[in-house]
């Protein structure tokens, strides 16, 4: 645990040394931005909603920019070498690196806190703002964050080329948002296994603020799979 | 009561077992990339303290065998040992040891060296406390001061061999592998790097790869030579060279004013014990003859001089040329 923080460290500053870091949060925050608030008042009703409903597609883009770099960068450069040569076991690099992006993402939401803070200062009189989907939605975002994170530092360790690792997860990513959009016109089964399979699916049903273990258990699995074949990739990057 | 000397017991012998294992112990390495073998069966073995020099043609298989020491590279079959441990079992404990300084030298370069330093002891788990001071040693050791509140994308190449080798050394580590260590630097940088590494040597265990022979004959006291990924010779420098023979340059001239006969002197030379092979040298003055000969392990000059008295003649000058490290390294390495 020790080795994968300070290589999570190590991230962390390699995102904020570089512009990426700002770059991604900045365009991620003026696009929700942006797209939540054009209709915020037009739907008349203090809720987060509009934001919960746009952010899953903005981190079907923005969890692999993230990721693009974080494997194929060191395998390019060649420090995977002298990374993989210190004493450090797979999982603690693939663990460390999944943190530092966790990391990023933690920060960019942390910049969309106002949202809440003024929109719950906009509830009709006589009715109290409901914290309940505000608090569901942040703890799915994470967790809907995480098993993207965890796949595109997959698609990372496969490729040496940042841009093949980015669109890899991108489609990788679309597809477990968008499996779920064609369910009703499917026969019933199909379609509820199809539903299963959707990130977008399970997050509906925390952002409505209900926090069922199901949900969570999906995320999770769906993290640690992605995690346990980057760290086989990068095993099998050794020869 | 009994359970207490016991323990001690097992501990005691387990650190002796430790202590006199040799560095290195290679068994049997072989190394396939897919089609290509890149290592045909490697044995040898290398004790505490030794400062080994690894030549071989590129694609011999040098960076795969110090590759796969290091752990970064997996054996197809064989062992690799790292001080007793097997670097496929626990690879983890082996790397711990090992200081490695990987071929072209791979960097973050985006971390300033102080940053970069900082974060090698931090994976290698060097205490906190233990930190601060080893960073400093090492950084003292490779002259890394003035740079280290620089990118390490801005510095030059000898300063960036420097903090590969300050990363290796930093955990002080019982074994040093080094990849090349000098490739790309300018003399004066080479000759810095070797005293470093020599310097290193008195205290740790080095195995190194070059391309540079006379480096090899300046710094290491055994010489590995791999070929099409098998090992071809394991001696010191100076053994090698002298095995291999040399070439002893002769100018005889008359006594007493009869001129010397050529062909006679020639067939007298090459009948000579230890003699290989005889040619002629321009002559260096009136009525004199130059032979070049080359000779094998065995040194000729004595039986020289003594058929130059018995003959007759005056030995105007005798020199021997033992066969250069190149030549030793061309001739075992050709396909």
């Amino acid at each position: 645990m020790h080795t994968a923080l300070a290589i999570a460290r190590r991230e962390l500053k390699t995102y904020f040394n570089s512009p990426i870091a700002y770059i991604v949060i900045g365009v991620f925050l003026l696009v929700a931005g942006w797209l939540y608030f054009s209709t915020l008042f037009l739907a008349g009703r203090a809720s987060l909603r509009g934001f919960f409903g746009i952010a899953p597609v903005l981190f079907v883009v923005f969890a692999p920019a993230l990721t693009m770099r974080l494997i194929a960068e060191e395998r390019k450069t060649g420090t995977l070498e002298l990374l993989l040569t210190m004493p450090v076991r797979e999982l603690d690099v693939v663990v460390g690196k999944f943190l530092a992006a966790l990391g990023m993402v933690a920060v960019g939401l942390l910049w969309t806190l106002p949202y809440p803070l003024t929109v719950s200062t906009l509830t009709a009189e006589g009715t109290s703002f409901d914290w309940g989907p505000v608090v569901g939605g942040y703890l799915g975002l994470l967790l809907m964050a995480s098993s993207f994170l965890a796949i595109g530092l997959w698609c990372s360790a496969m490729s040496r080329n940042q841009i093949v690792a980015f669109i890899m997860a991108l489609l990788v990513c679309f597809a477990f948002y968008f499996v779920d959009k064609f369910a009703m016109v499917l026969p019933e089964t199909l379609g509820e296994l199809l539903e299963y399979l959707s990130v977008d699916y399970h997050f509906e049903n925390i952002a409505r603020g209900v926090i069922d273990t199901r949900d969570v258990v999906f995320y999770l699995s769906l993290t640690a799979l992605g995690l346990v074949l980057t760290s086989r990739s990068l095993t099998a990057a050794r020869q | 009561m009994n359970i207490v000397p016991a323990f001690f017991e097992v501990e005691g012998c387990e650190m002796s077992v430790s202590t006199s294992q040799p560095m290195i112990r290679i068994e049997n390495l072989t190394k396939a990339y897919g089609a290509t073998q890149a290592l045909r069966g490697v044995s040898f073995e290398v004790p505490r303290g030794q400062v080994v020099g690894f030549l071989g043609p590129n694609g011999a298989g040098k960076s795969t065998t110090m590759k796969i020491l290091a752990g970064y590279v997996t054996p197809t079959s064989g062992t690799a040992r790292v001080d007793g441990i097997d670097v496929s079992e626990d690879p983890v404990a082996t790397r711990r040891r090992i200081g490695y300084l990987p071929e072209n030298n791979p960097l973050y370069e985006d971390m300033m060296v102080r940053e970069f330093l900082d974060f090698a002891a931090d994976v290698r788990n060097v205490p906190a406390g233990e930190r601060p001071a080893k960073i400093k040693s090492a950084v003292e050791r490779c002259g890394l001061g003035p740079v280290l509140g620089k990118d390490i994308g801005q510095l030059s190449k000898g300063y960036r061999q420097r903090v590969g080798l300050a990363q290796a050394i930093l955990h002080n580590p019982d074994l040093l592998i080094l990849d090349e260590p000098t490739s790309g630097l300018d003399p004066n940088q080479i000759v810095e790097i070797r005293s470093l590494i020599k310097e290193l040597g008195r205290e740790k265990t080095v195995i190194m790869s070059t391309h540079i022979l006379s480096e090899v004959q300046s710094t290491c006291s055994r010489v590995l030579i791999i070929s099409g990924g098998k090992l071809v010779a394991d001696d010191s420098p100076e053994h090698l060279t002298e095995s291999e023979g040399g070439v002893v340059t002769v100018v005889l001239a008359p006594k007493n004013g009869t001129p010397l006969e050529a062909g006679r002197v020639r067939s007298l030379l090459e009948s000579l014990p230890g003699v290989s092979a005889v040619s002629a040298i321009a002559p260096d003055g009136e009525g004199t003859l130059g032979f070049s000969l080359r000779h094998g392990k065995l040194d000729p000059r004595r039986a020289v001089f003594e058929a130059a008295v018995q003959n007759g003649m005056i030995l105007l000058e005798m020199r021997r040329q033992q066969v250069s490290l190149e030549e030793t390294f061309r001739k075992l390495t050709a396909a």
